[in-house]
Parts: C-alpha cells; sequence; structure tokens
C-alpha cells in the first residue's frame, strides 16, 4: 500500500516537471484558489485544469459571435471574481452593458470599463493593468495584433499571475501568437425544456482551436445555473481537419 | 510678559461690506432684512437709514413707512461670522493671534507685536487706517484685558483709546455698565438702582454685588480689571498646500525637471502624510526666464500621498513641459486636497489591494485622457438606458439591486429601425430585416413592457422581445407604441451571447 502511494505521487511529480519543461506554469501560486471549471472542456488542458495566469484569444467574425464570445468571457469572468477583487474590461468600441453580467456570475461593480481611443492605448493600457497584479482578470478587446506584441502581454501575465482575455473580433489574419489557447464561440440554437415555450439556456458551439500541450476540440455547451453543461442529446459538431492548428 | 489686547469694533459691517461691493449704494439709505417668526424684520441698517431712524429690530413695514424707498436686500444668516472670520485672517499680518468676536468684532492679541509699527500709538492708527480706506467704519482699542480693550472699542470716549499698563480700573471708571459685557436682567437692574457709570459700584463690597445681581457681574469686573484670566480661542490660518523650489541656474533638462519636481513631490507628501491627506488634483508650475509659466496637471481617482505614484503620474506628461530657455522657479500646488483612506492592512490579500488598482487607473486616466474609465452601480430606473450610472470612486457600493431581468450584454447605443412581419399585434415577429438582411425568427420570449418614466420625459412604451433566430443568434427587439394608436415602430436594441 505504501508502495502504491509512493508511485502515485511519483508519477505526480514527473507529471509536473514535464509539465514545466513543456513551459506550463502550474496554476498554484499566491491566489491559487481560483478555478474556472469548465465540465467536459477540461479534458482539453494539460493536467485537466484551466490554465490561470496566461493569455487567452478568442477570435469572432460575426455580431452575434462577438456577443456570445463576450458572454464566454464573461462566464470564466464570473468565476474568476467570485472571491472578490477587480476586473479590467478595456476596449476602444465597447458595448458591454453592465446589467447582463449578472446572467454570468459577474457583479458587474467589479468590472472597470476602459474605453479608449485607438488600439494602440488600448494595448498600452492592457499591457499596464497585466502587470498590476491586484487585478484578477483582464479582458481586451482588440482587432490586431502581432506576436511581438502578444509576447509582451505574455511576459506580463508571468510576471503578475493576472490572466488575460483577448477579444479579437474580424481579425485581418490568424497567424501564431504568444498566445495559451484561442477559442472560437459561435451560438447555435438553444433546446429550450419540454413542452416549454420561449427561449432555452444560452447555448453555444465552444471551438478550442489552439491549446498549448493540450488537445484542441469541439463542445457544445449550455450555460445554466452559474455552469457549464454539456449540451444533451446532440451530436457534437467535428471541426474540420484544416481549422485545427497545434501549437 | 504683559499681555496686552486689542479689540476692533466695526460699527456697520455688513452694511458697510454692501456698500464696498457696490459702490451706487453709497449715501443711501438702505438695510438688510430677513424673516423672523412670520414677519420680515431690519438686521443691519446703513448709517443714512440709521440716520433716518431705522434700527435693526424694526419690522420692514414699519421701515417702509418712514422711508418708501428704501432699498432693501436679504440678510444671509452665516455672512457676519465668515466675514468676521476673513477679516482675522487678514489682521494676521499685524498679530499671529486674531480671532473674530461676534457679533461685529475681532480680537487681537497684540503682545509684543505693537514696537514693530514704533508704538500703540501708530499701530492702533494704522489698522484703523487701513481698514477705513477699505470702506469699514471701525473703532479700537488697545488695553491690558480683554473685557477692558472690548469695552473701550465700544463706549470709550473719542480721546483715549489706549489704556495704560496696569490702569485699566481708571480706563473703566466714566463707561457704562454696558460696557462690561452684561446680561440683559443685570442691566435692568443696575438701570433701576441708578447705576449710570462703573465708578458707582465698582468699590462696592463684592458680597454685596453678589447678593443683588450674582457672580456675572463680578465675574466681568474682574476680567475687565486683570484680576481674573479670560481666554480667547484664535484662528488658525490654512496654510496652503504648496511647495517652491527656486533654482540658481534655469534648469531646462528632462532629468533636471525630474529632479525638481521629485524634490517638491517629496516635501509636499510628507507634509500630507504627516497630516493624513491625499492630493486629489495637483498642479505643477515652473517659471521660465523669458516670463511665461508653464504648467503640467494630473488628477487622482483617490487621495494619494505616496510621492513615487504621484511622480509616475507626472512623469507621463513631462514631454508636455517645454523649459525652452530654462526654468528658474517650479512650484507645485495641491488644488483638491482630500483625507486618505487607510485601510487596515491585510495578512493575505485575496482580491487585491484596491490603493494598488486605484493607482493603476490613474496611470491610465493620466495616458489616455479623462472620462474614460468607468465602474457602473444600478440605477432604480426600468428604462435601459438610465438603469445604469457611474461611480464616482473605486469603494462606492450600489446602494440598490441588479435588475433581475435579461438584459443583453451587447447593447446598441441608438436603438436601429428593423422591418418586421407580425402575426398578430401583441405577437413577436415572425421574421425581420436588419441591415438589409432577412433574419427568420425561431423562438421568442416576452413582451416586457417598459413605460417610460413621465416624470423625466414623456413617450409610448417599449415591448422588449427576446428572440433567437435559426442560428441560434439572440437579440433584443422592442416596439416603440401600441397597435391601434397609429403605426408602431420596431426596433433592435441588442444582442445576447
Amino acid at each position: 500500500m505504501e508502495l502504491t502511494c509512493e508511485k502515485i505521487d511519483r508519477l505526480r511529480q514527473l507529471r509536473k516537471d514535464v509539465m514545466a519543461l513543456e513551459g506550463s506554469i502550474p496554476n498554484k501560486g499566491t491566489r491559487g484558489d481560483f478555478s474556472v471549471k469548465l465540465g467536459p472542456m477540461e479534458a482539453a488542458f494539460p493536467g485537466r485544469t484551466f490554465p490561470l495566469s496566461v493569455n487567452h484569444e478568442f477570435i469572432s467574425t460575426t455580431a452575434s459571435e462577438a456577443a456570445s464570445t463576450q458572454g464566454f468571457v464573461a462566464a470564466m469572468l464570473g468565476m474568476l471574481l467570485r472571491k472578490g477583487g477587480y476586473s479590467l474590461w478595456i476596449g476602444n468600441s465597447r458595448k458591454a452593458f453592465p446589467p447582463a453580467l449578472g446572467l454570468f456570475g459577474v457583479t458587474p461593480q467589479q468590472v472597470i470599463f476602459v474605453d479608449v481611443k485607438s488600439e494602440r492605448d488600448v494595448l498600452w493600457t492592457m499591457e499596464q493593468a497585466l502587470k498590476c497584479n491586484a487585478l484578477v482578470a483582464v479582458v481586451g478587446e482588440l482587432r490586431e495584433l502581432d506576436f511581438a506584441q502578444s509576447q509582451r502581454l505574455q511576459l506580463a501575465v508571468e510576471h503578475s499571475r493576472v490572466t488575460g482575455f483577448i477579444h479579437r473580433h474580424q481579425p485581418r489574419s490568424l497567424h501564431a501568437l504568444a498566445c495559451n489557447t484561442r477559442w472560437k464561440i459561435s451560438p447555435i440554437a438553444s433546446q429550450p425544456e419540454e413542452g416549454m415555450p420561449g427561449l432555452g439556456f444560452p447555448t453555444w458551439n465552444v471551438e478550442l482551436l489552439k491549446v498549448r500541450n493540450g488537445r484542441p476540440g469541439a463542445w457544445q455547451m449550455e450555460w445554466k445555473e452559474q455552469g457549464f453543461w454539456p449540451l444533451s442529446g446532440r451530436k457534437p459538431i467535428p471541426i474540420k481537419k484544416e481549422e485545427r492548428q497545434y501549437a | 510678559m504683559h499681555k496686552r489686547f486689542m479689540s476692533i469694533w466695526f460699527c456697520h459691517l455688513t452694511t458697510d461690506r454692501l456698500v464696498i461691493r457696490r459702490p451706487e449704494l453709497r449715501g443711501k439709505p438702505f438695510i438688510l432684512a430677513s424673516p423672523q417668526r412670520g414677519r420680515t424684520v431690519v438686521q443691519a441698517s446703513s448709517r443714512e437709514a440709521l440716520a433716518l431712524g431705522i434700527y435693526p429690530g424694526t419690522a420692514l413695514a414699519d421701515a417702509r413707512a418712514i422711508y418708501p424707498t428704501l432699498d432693501v436686500f436679504s440678510d444671509k444668516p452665516n455672512l457676519r461670522d465668515k466675514l468676521l472670520y476673513h477679516l482675522a485672517e487678514w489682521c494676521i499680518r499685524y498679530t499671529p493671534l486674531a480671532a473674530p468676536d461676534s457679533p461685529s468684532g475681532l480680537l487681537l492679541d497684540i503682545s509684543g507685536c505693537s514696537h514693530l509699527w514704533g508704538g500703540e500709538k501708530a499701530y492702533l492708527s494704522d489698522i484703523l487706517a487701513v481698514l477705513s480706506t477699505k470702506g469699514y467704519r471701525v473703532r479700537a482699542a488697545i488695553a491690558d484685558t480683554i473685557g477692558a480693550a472690548w469695552a473701550l472699542a465700544r463706549y470709550g470716549s473719542n480721546s483715549d483709546f489706549i489704556a495704560k499698563e496696569g490702569k485699566q480700573r481708571e480706563a473703566l471708571l466714566s463707561l457704562p455698565p454696558i460696557a462690561l459685557r452684561l446680561e440683559a436682567n443685570v442691566l435692568e437692574g443696575l438701570e433701576k438702582l441708578g447705576f449710570r457709570q462703573i465708578s458707582q459700584f465698582i468699590d462696592m463690597p463684592s458680597a454685596t454685588l453678589r447678593r443683588r445681581f450674582g457672580d456675572g457681574l463680578l465675574l466681568r469686573l474682574a476680567q475687565a480689571v486683570g484680576r481674573e484670566e479670560e481666554t480667547f480661542k484664535p484662528i488658525q490660518p490654512k496654510i496652503p498646500y504648496e511647495e517652491q523650489l527656486p533654482c540658481l541656474e534655469p534648469i531646462s533638462t528632462a532629468k533636471g525637471i525630474e529632479i525638481a519636481l521629485r524634490h517638491v513631490l517629496e516635501r509636499l507628501c510628507l507634509r500630507l502624510a504627516r497630516e493624513g491627506r491625499g492630493l486629489r488634483k495637483a498642479i505643477f508650475r515652473g517659471l521660465r526666464i523669458d516670463g511665461i509659466t508653464v504648467k503640467i496637471e494630473i488628477g487622482t481617482g483617490r487621495a494619494s500621498n505616496n510621492p513615487e505614484h504621484l511622480f509616475r503620474l507626472f512623469e507621463l506628461k513631462i514631454p508636455l513641459f517645454e523649459p525652452a530657455l530654462g526654468v528658474e522657479l517650479f512650484t507645485l500646488e495641491g488644488l483638491l486636497i482630500e483625507k486618505v483612506k487607510t485601510a487596515q492592512e491585510q495578512l493575505w490579500h485575496r482580491s487585491g489591494d484596491p490603493a494598488v488598482v486605484a493607482e493603476l487607473l490613474d496611470r491610465v486616466e493620466t495616458k489616455i485622457g479623462p472620462n474614460r474609465i468607468h465602474r457602473y452601480l444600478p440605477q432604480e430606473h426600468h428604462w435601459p438606458e438610465r438603469s445604469i450610472r457611474a461611480a464616482q470612486s473605486l469603494d462606492e457600493e450600489p446602494t440598490t439591486i441588479w435588475p433581475e431581468k435579461p438584459r443583453p450584454l451587447h447593447l446598441l447605443p441608438d436603438p436601429e429601425p428593423i422591418e418586421v412581419m407580425v402575426p398578430l399585434p401583441d405577437y413577436p415577429p415572425l421574421h425581420f430585416r436588419h441591415q438589409g438582411k432577412v433574419i427568420q425568427v425561431s423562438k421568442a420570449d416576452g413582451p416586457e413592457r417598459i413605460e417610460q418614466e413621465w416624470w423625466l420625459e414623456t413617450g409610448p412604451p417599449r415591448d422588449y422581445y427576446c428572440v433567437e433566430d435559426t442560428s441560434g443568434a439572440r437579440y433584443w427587439l422592442f416596439r416603440l407604441g401600441l397597435y391601434g394608436n397609429g403605426q408602431p415602430r420596431w426596433f433592435l436594441h441588442g444582442f445576447f451571447p
């Protein structure tokens, strides 16, 4: 019995070492009690935990996709902000309406909106905010971002352990960035409960196009009771091979 | 050291001030009046009005009967005290200890000050001259005690306003008892017994006086002749939050400006930290050798006396500070000073230190410009555009709850008109056309009627529907107005995730 415990411990240690060699930072830190529960999506990440203290990139093309992406980000933000603290929402053409954040578990007064004039200022503000370890998370709405800029943002989060969400609406090119993940969220028709009229819960097709040291995938998720639930009774739509990119 | 006091009496304080403000009133009878117990009563009369027999305390109607074209101004209740405070502040140039003496006087402790003007006589006439050129009619007197100075200023004969050292008793002898600052009933008693002058009762045994008039008279007498101490509370003038740094050589390099800025900031912050205050707004000025003043200004979200943080805010603006040929004098002025909120130090920071967040926001605001950082709180309005308000500070908590009804995450700033196909008046649309695209509605929730708030704005109500199209995208639509009451219009107001 003792031997097995030892073996398990050693295996765990080895796994951790391998992850460290591969360049991922364990979530444990001064603020390790934050966690983002993603349901079945967690399997895609190394160590089955959603990586914090990194940048996540979200891509959207249409207005409804942008709204879904905002919703998905807000849901993650809600889980991060549950223990209090502030987060920044930076954009140059913000449309987010604070009262709606409540649906995703975010207390709207915990979010500070920064409306800047230009993309350059978004980047500057984002970098400053990501360096500030008193914040929990930073959401930035950007269109273009080059590799060097994303590296700067990555360096900022590594130092401060803030989580960054970069939402890129209609980007011109999709090149590799120094972000840990790339997501694409699109809405799908909701499934109201049997015999009930009206709308169902918010339902999304979540595509994880890129993830460092993990396995990309696609899921159909429903947001209900302040959590992500897999949409039952439907087959997941497989994403095309060429859209999938391995980091 | 021997104490010397000076009492200044402004005979017509409020009316003189009004004449200074409005020179056209000079030489005219006018009064200041305010309502009292349901009627308007004269509070102060100008010299000309007094000459006509209009005294303070007369009803306005009686005053008008005496002089029908009398000018009447409203009397602000705390004007007197404010005015006296400012005059006391002005008197700091004559003595460090000055206090207002309500209702119409000032009290100065001039011990050891008068020799600078070349004696008490010159000192007294200097103050009187300056005040009367300003436009105030004043009388002033100097004595060893507050009581004697007060009495001489108001009731002294025209020749001697300066009581010699140790001769208070002699100076008081010829004055009426009212000069002792007595209460009305004591004065009445003295009047009844025929005491018209202080000399008539000052030598009476104290037991007799106490029995008839109480302790008040004895105390005032003792205070006037100096047997009893009397205290007064001098004003403490506010020292402006300003630091200066003159330079021997004109400074023209950015590094030099930074050093100067650090220098003045540290001095100002040291003082602020001692007083538990912080800067909300500060201005850094430089007087250039060509006579032009250049300045940079910063503002903070919450009061701060951390020189490092304030320096970083200024640092972003130093490129705007043009020294040209050089700056001779640097000044740093705190325009808005507030108490610093000191929170109890937490052993473990779960949620991050708000002060650090505030410092970050200050930096961002200095860079990107004002009014770009918002934190929202709910407001008790159902109308979506009015349901939120911007918070004033990082610590402000909501006073009401957030709405529970579904609201779109992406709200359009202006609702966009759409064309719809509606089967029945109260039904959601079957499809609608937005920006040239036809969108088929598959599911819908609603309506949620929101009435216009008539006390703010009038207009038709809005009926909101949440609709979902066949691809799963969700929209927030509303119908403005009702069917059967003209043709209602439809709008798209937002997108749900």
